[in-house]
């Protein structure tokens, strides 16, 4: 056995994303190649991806990705939702055997509406239903565990390699126009299936490469409005205050992403007086949702692309745009990997988010 | 020599690098996608042509050889560097010249986040920092020693020289810049002054050398003012936490 400063493990967790505007679909083998170049930034105990446009013959169903521990759990998990839900079709997620990832849950899906009857008697909206429902599960019944909730999207993960995660779930199976990947470099926190990114509630996923040194402060502010924190981690709350700030506040996408990092005092102190007033509202109002680096996020939806990083610039993340496509990696290598040729590349700064809204057709169904 | 980097594992990389630089002076890459450390301690006589975009920790101590990068690098160029030469023809990612000790480092375009962090010199060992366009935030940060160069070539007009926390810590060194600049980004306790006939001397001699890498124009570049930036105290943080 090695000792501490005997071995050097040189990594530090990669994200990747691509999105097409336009709404054009790209296949999962691309966002694999950008991710897997990136190999030695994770550690094999965790991988995953987001697809955003997969499941257009069911655009209008919620899509539930589940893991289940045992068949007690999947059979006390599918009672609730057969009560609560209306479930098109319910199905085991195809998966090609391949031995670097290792036993796990078995993974189901379902296509589903909410109940009719229950819901106009919950006297909640279709979201926030479908929201307290997924909680419900992933906090009451043990070993069922819901990972993946949106509208014409999906989240894959498990614990491995990121590239060997994508051939497992076979990914070149599925084509997306926005899809995100993260390699995961777990340090304070077990590697798990759940543990894995992306971190999903309805249509928001979370990519995360650094650590939320303010979790705590942020964990208790969200979970006044009913989340709950359930996935030994620190990534999933970015995804709750994401969703709380945009579908409970009706924060437009990019106030949102001003809320969580919102500059230092005595760079407000010296703005313009507008924007001074604007900053200082925000840090008010939502002090309790100002998230603190080191990190580099990215934030997939139905409503396009978001890349933040924290205030300080403590983690890399390079941009690029090709045509109606936007690239985002933890290393320009892994852009150019599947652009060889942008039409620009930068470096994210730490107080510009960057926001790449999809532009699809009505028919599209999926954008709002 | 030409080795085809591709796909290939950092590690086979570097090890035939540092194989064919035992039997050569120079060793040219193509095709490089990632790989990290390329050109690490590589020593004094020996030249490393890349091609692509290197990794991390490119030219990582490198020790006196010349590494030229045709593409854009990433995070950490020139990581300790105890001498030598860099050129990079075209921008770099984060912390570019961490903790250098001695070298030169030219870069045509832009540097990312937190350029020419703790760069330090000693004696007769003094880094130097060219950048041809502007640099991100955090530029100089805690700098002990040795100089920056920040051109200002081709900024568009919402582009800035430099970003937030310029020189924030900084202790020792300089850093000097051609024309305009964001005062509002510099960081308290920096002073702002004109160069003397001895620092005129020392720039002349880092922009002759950008001109002859790049294609620039001396008189051109030259033909602007330029401005030394130097920290007035040695202890910028002596009061951070007790008032003395």
């Amino acid at each position: 056995m090695l000792k501490e400063g005997q071995v050097r493990i040189p990594s530090g967790c990669a994200i990747a994303a691509i999105i097409d505007k336009k709404g054009e679909r790209i296949n999962g083998s691309e966002i694999i190649k950008s991710i897997a170049l990136m190999h030695d930034r994770s550690n094999g105990l965790g991988g995953g991806f987001a697809a955003y446009g997969i499941y257009p013959e069911h655009a209008n169903d919620y899509a539930f990705h589940v893991f289940y521990d045992s068949a007690q759990s999947r059979k006390e998990c599918e009672d609730f939702l057969f009560k609560h839900f209306n479930v098109d079709v319910s199905e085991k997620i195809p998966t090609r055997k391949t031995e670097k990832i290792g036993l796990g849950p078995d993974i189901w899906r379902y296509f589903a509406l909410p109940n009719k009857v229950r819901m106009s008697e919950s006297r909640l909206d279709e979201e926030e239903y479908t929201a307290q429902c997924v909680t419900h599960i992933n906090t009451s019944i043990d070993g069922a565990f819901v990972f993946s909730s949106g509208k014409n999207m999906g989240c894959f993960k498990a614990v491995g390699y990121p590239e060997d995660v994508g051939e497992f779930y076979m990914l070149d199976q599925y084509e997306a126009y926005l899809w995100t990947a993260h390699g995961r470099f777990p340090t304070n926190t077990p590697g798990w299936w759940g543990g894995a990114h992306p971190f999903n509630i309805l249509d928001w996923s979370i990519v995360h490469n650094g650590e939320i040194s303010s979790y705590d402060a942020n964990r208790r502010y969200i979970e006044q409005f009913g989340y709950k924190c359930t996935n030994q981690t620190d990534t999933e709350v970015i995804t709750y205050l994401f969703d709380h700030l945009i579908r409970h506040h009706g924060l437009p996408i990019d106030v949102a992403a001003d809320v969580l990092t919102a500059p230092e005092w005595d760079e407000i102190d010296n703005m313009p007086a507008e924007k001074k007033e604007y900053f200082t509202n925000l840090r008010a109002i939502y002090s309790g949702a100002l998230v603190n680096g080191p990190f580099s996020v990215i934030l997939g939806s139905n409503k396009g692309l978001l890349a933040i990083n924290d205030r300080l610039k403590l983690r890399s993340l390079t941009a690029a745009v090709k045509g109606n496509r936007a690239y985002f990696a933890s290393e320009e290598s892994a852009i150019r990997i599947v652009c060889p040729d942008p039409d620009e590349v930068w470096s994210v700064s730490g107080s510009e988010p960057v926001f790449i809204p999809l532009e699809l057709d009505e028919k599209e169904g999926s954008a709002k | 020599m030409t080795i085809e980097a591709g796909l290939m594992r950092y590690e086979k990389l570097n090890e035939m690098i540092k194989d064919e630089l035992q039997r050569k002076n120079k060793v040219v890459i193509s095709n490089v996608n990632g790989q990290r450390y390329l050109g690490c301690a590589v020593d004094e006589g020996k030249t490393l042509e890349l091609h692509g975009t290197p990794g991390n920790d490119m030219a990582c101590y490198l020790n006196g050889g010349k590494v030229e990068v045709f593409g854009n690098c990433q995070d950490a160029v020139g990581n300790t560097m105890n001498g030598g030469l860099i050129i990079v023809h075209g921008h770099s990612g984060d912390a570019m010249g961490y903790g250098m000790r001695d070298g030169q480092i030219y870069i045509q375009k832009n540097v990312a986040c937190r350029g020419g962090i703790h760069m330090k010199e000693f004696e007769n060992m003094k880094p130097v920092l060219v950048i041809g366009k502007n640099a991100g935030s955090f530029l100089g940060e805690y700098m002990a020693g040795g100089t920056i160069v920040l051109l200002g070539l081709g900024l568009k007009r919402n582009e800035k020289l430099f970003g937030t926390h310029c020189a924030s810590g900084m202790h020792g060194g300089k850093i000097f810049v051609r024309g305009s600049f964001p005062k509002e980004n510099l960081s308290p306790n920096i002073k702002v002054s004109s160069l003397t006939d001895e620092d005129m001397k020392e720039l002349s001699s880092y922009v002759k050398k950008y001109c002859r890498f790049f294609g620039e124009d001396y008189s051109d570049i030259m033909s602007k003012p330029f401005k030394k930036l130097s920290p007035a105290t040695s202890r910028p943080y002596a009061n951070l936490y007790t008032p003395n």
